[in-house]
C-alpha cells in the first residue's frame, strides 16, 4: 500500500465533492428523504395499528440508517470509478504508477467518509423526529457498520468490473446492484418472512445477518455474536471473489483494449 | 542497437525501409516484434524499434495505422498479443509500475477532472507520481509553460490550447525519462502549436528524455522529430529523417508522402533507388 497515493486520490474526491454542489446535495438528499418518508409512513400506520407497532418503527428506522451504510459504500466505490470515466481521466489514472489496490483503497476511504457523514446526519434526524437512539446498540453498531461497508465495497468492486467489461451500458447497474440484493437481504423484514428458497440466499448474504442481529437486539434479545461472526466470514468470501473477478476483468480489458474504449467513449 | 531494430515485418516478407539509424547506446524504449490483434483485426503487426535518450521519434500514419494502440501498449493500457515492450531495460509485463514512475504522457484522448482547479489537478498527479515537493514543482511547470494565470481556473473552463499546455505540464511533472506525446498539437491554433513544438524541443534539449511523438501535423514531425517511423496498417513502412523519407519516396514533401500512402496504401513502386534500404546489422 502506498499511503501517499491513497491520500492524493482521497484528496481528489474530497475536492470533487466540495467543488460540486450537486454532489453534496446528492450525498444528503436521498438518505434524508427516505428516512423522513418511511419514518412518517410507519408512524401513520402505528397510529392506526395496535400496541405492537412501536417496535416496528424502531426496526424500520434502524434498517433505513444501516442500509444507507451499505448503499453509500457501494456507491462510493462505483461512483469514484465512474467519476474518472465521466471526466475522461481514467487513462491518466491507469497509466500513472497507481496500484489498483491503492485505487480501491482510496475509493473505500471515500466510502468511509460518506457513510460517516450520512450516519451522523441520519442518526440526528432519527433522534429528533422519532426519538430513535442509534447509539443504543453500543459496540454492536461498529460490527454492523463494518460488515455493511465491507459488503458495500464488494458490491462496488463488482460494479466496476461490470462497467469495465460492458462499458457505459453497465453504468445503470452501478445504481441497481444494491437493490438487486435488497429483497434477499432481509433489511425491512425477518428472514423467516421469505419463501424457503429465498431464505437460503438471504442466509448467504452478510447484511441479512446484520439486520437479523439488529432486530433481535431491538426485540430485547441478547446480542447474537454468531450473526456478526458469520457476516464477517461471508464478507471475507465476497471481497475475495469480487477482487478476483476485478483482477481478471482488468487483465481481460487490457487484452481487449476495453480500458481505452471505456475511458475515451 | 540489437536485434530489436531488426524489422520483424521481414517475417511477413515485406521489409520496412530503413534509411537512418541513431545512436549506439541502449535505447530507453524498446519495442520488440510487437503484435496486437483484436479478434480478426491486426492493429499492430510485428513492429520493432527503439527510442534513445534525447531522441524524438515521430510516429506518423493515417487514422487506424496503429499509432495510438502502440502508445497504449507502452503505457500498459493494452497488452500486446505477441512481442515485448521494454523500457529502461525492464519488461513492461513484470515492471509496469517501475516503468510508469519514470514515464509520462500527454494525449488528446484523456482529460483532467474539469471541476478541479488546474493547480489542484497538477498537485494531485504530482503526488501520484511521487514528486517530492508538488507545490513547488507545479509552480515551476506553470511558469515554464507560461500558464501561471490559469492556476486557479477550473480545468473544465480552459480553451483547447490551455488544456493542452496543462496536459503537457502534467506530462512533465515527474521529469520523465520516457515521454509519450499523442497528437499534442491537435486542435491548436498555429501560434499555440508553435509554442508546443518549441517546448518539446526545449524539454528535449534540457532534460534529454526519449520522446515518442504522434501527430497528423507534418510541420510537427519535420520540426520536432529526429526520426520518423511511418506506420501503415500496423506495420512500419519506412523509417528515417523526414527529409530522407521524402527523398526515398521521391515526393515533394512529407505531406504528399502521407496523402499518397493514405490513398494508395503503398508507395513502394515510387521508392528512390539512391536512398535504398540500409541493411540491419
Amino acid at each position: 500500500m502506498n499511503f501517499s497515493v491513497i491520500a492524493a486520490l482521497i484528496t481528489r474526491y474530497v475536492l470533487l465533492y466540495t467543488r460540486n454542489p450537486m454532489r453534496l446535495f446528492e450525498l444528503f438528499f436521498w438518505p434524508v428523504v427516505q428516512l423522513l418518508v418511511w419514518g412518517f409512513v410507519t408512524i401513520s400506520l402505528q397510529q392506526q395499528g395496535g400496541a405492537e407497532f412501536p417496535k416496528y418503527i424502531s426496526f424500520l428506522i434502524g434498517a433505513i440508517i444501516l442500509w444507507d451504510a451499505l448503499f453509500r459504500s457501494q456507491q462510493a466505490v462505483a461512483i469514484s470509478f465512474l467519476e474518472d470515466v465521466w471526466t475522461r481521466n481514467l487513462l491518466n489514472i491507469f497509466a500513472a504508477p497507481v496500484r489498483m489496490t491503492d485505487y480501491l483503497a482510496a475509493a473505500f476511504g471515500v466510502g468511509l467518509l460518506r457513510v460517516a457523514i450520512t450516519a451522523v446526519l441520519l442518526a440526528g434526524i432519527a433522534a429528533a423526529a422519532y426519538a430513535f437512539n442509534l447509539l443504543q446498540f453500543q459496540a454492536a453498531l461498529i460490527g454492523w457498520y463494518a460488515n455493511l461497508m465491507l459488503f458495500g465495497w464488494a458490491l462496488g468492486i463488482l460494479s466496476i468490473a461490470l462497467i469495465v467489461r460492458w462499458g457505459h451500458g453497465a453504468e445503470s447497474l452501478a445504481w441497481a446492484i444494491p437493490f438487486m440484493v435488497q429483497p434477499f437481504a432481509a433489511v425491512f423484514y425477518p428472514v423467516a418472512t421469505l419463501p424457503g428458497w429465498m431464505q437460503w440466499i438471504a442466509l448467504s448474504l452478510p447484511p441479512s445477518h446484520v439486520f437479523e442481529g439488529m432486530r433481535g437486539v431491538l426485540a430485547g434479545k441478547p446480542f447474537d455474536w454468531s450473526h456478526l461472526l458469520l457476516a464477517f466470514a461471508l464478507n471475507g468470501v465476497y471481497l475475495a471473489l469480487s477482487g478476483a473477478l476485478f483482477a481478471r476483468t482488468l487483465a481481460s480489458a487490457r487484452e481487449r483494449g476495453l480500458l481505452v474504449k471505456v475511458s475515451s467513449s | 542497437m540489437k536485434a530489436l531494430d531488426r524489422p520483424a515485418a521481414l517475417r511477413a516478407g515485406r521489409p520496412p525501409i530503413r534509411i537512418h539509424r541513431v545512436g549506439v547506446s541502449e535505447p530507453i524504449l524498446e519495442i520488440d516484434r510487437v503484435v496486437k490483434r483484436f479478434d480478426d483485426f491486426t492493429a499492430v503487426d510485428g513492429v520493432s524499434f527503439g527510442v534513445h535518450a534525447g531522441e524524438v521519434v515521430g510516429l506518423l500514419g493515417v487514422n487506424g495505422a496503429g499509432k495510438t494502440t502502440l502508445m497504449n501498449m507502452i503505457l500498459g493500457l493494452i497488452t500486446p498479443t505477441e512481442g515485448a515492450v521494454r523500457a529502461f531495460g525492464l519488461d513492461l509485463r513484470h515492471h509496469r509500475l517501475d516503468i510508469l514512475r519514470r514515464t509520462n504522457f500527454c494525449t488528446t484522448y484523456a482529460a483532467l477532472p474539469g471541476n478541479l482547479k488546474v493547480r489542484h489537478n497538477l498537485e494531485i498527479f504530482a503526488r501520484l507520481y511521487g514528486v517530492r515537493d508538488p507545490k513547488r514543482k507545479v509552480a515551476g511547470l506553470l511558469e515554464l509553460l507560461e500558464i501561471e494565470k490559469l492556476a486557479d481556473k477550473p480545468t473544465g473552463q480552459l480553451s483547447a490550447g490551455e488544456s493542452t499546455r496543462v496536459n503537457l505540464a502534467k506530462a512533465l511533472l515527474n521529469d520523465p525519462e520516457l515521454l509519450l506525446l499523442d497528437e499534442p498539437t491537435a486542435s491548436l491554433d498555429p501560434d499555440i502549436a508553435d509554442k508546443v513544438r518549441k517546448l518539446v524541443r526545449r524539454v528535449q534539449r534540457e532534460r534529454s528524455p526519449a520522446i515518442l511523438y504522434t501527430s497528423h501535423n507534418m510541420r510537427d514531425i519535420t520540426e520536432v522529430c529526429d526520426r520518423v517511423l511511418f506506420l501503415h496498417e500496423g506495420k512500419i513502412l519506412a523509417s528515417g529523417t523526414a527529409d530522407e523519407i521524402v527523398r526515398h519516396f521521391d515526393q515533394p514533401d512529407l505531406e504528399t508522402v502521407f496523402i499518397q500512402i493514405a490513398r494508395s496504401g503503398d508507395l513502394e513502386g515510387r521508392a528512390n533507388a539512391e536512398t535504398e534500404l540500409v541493411p540491419p546489422p
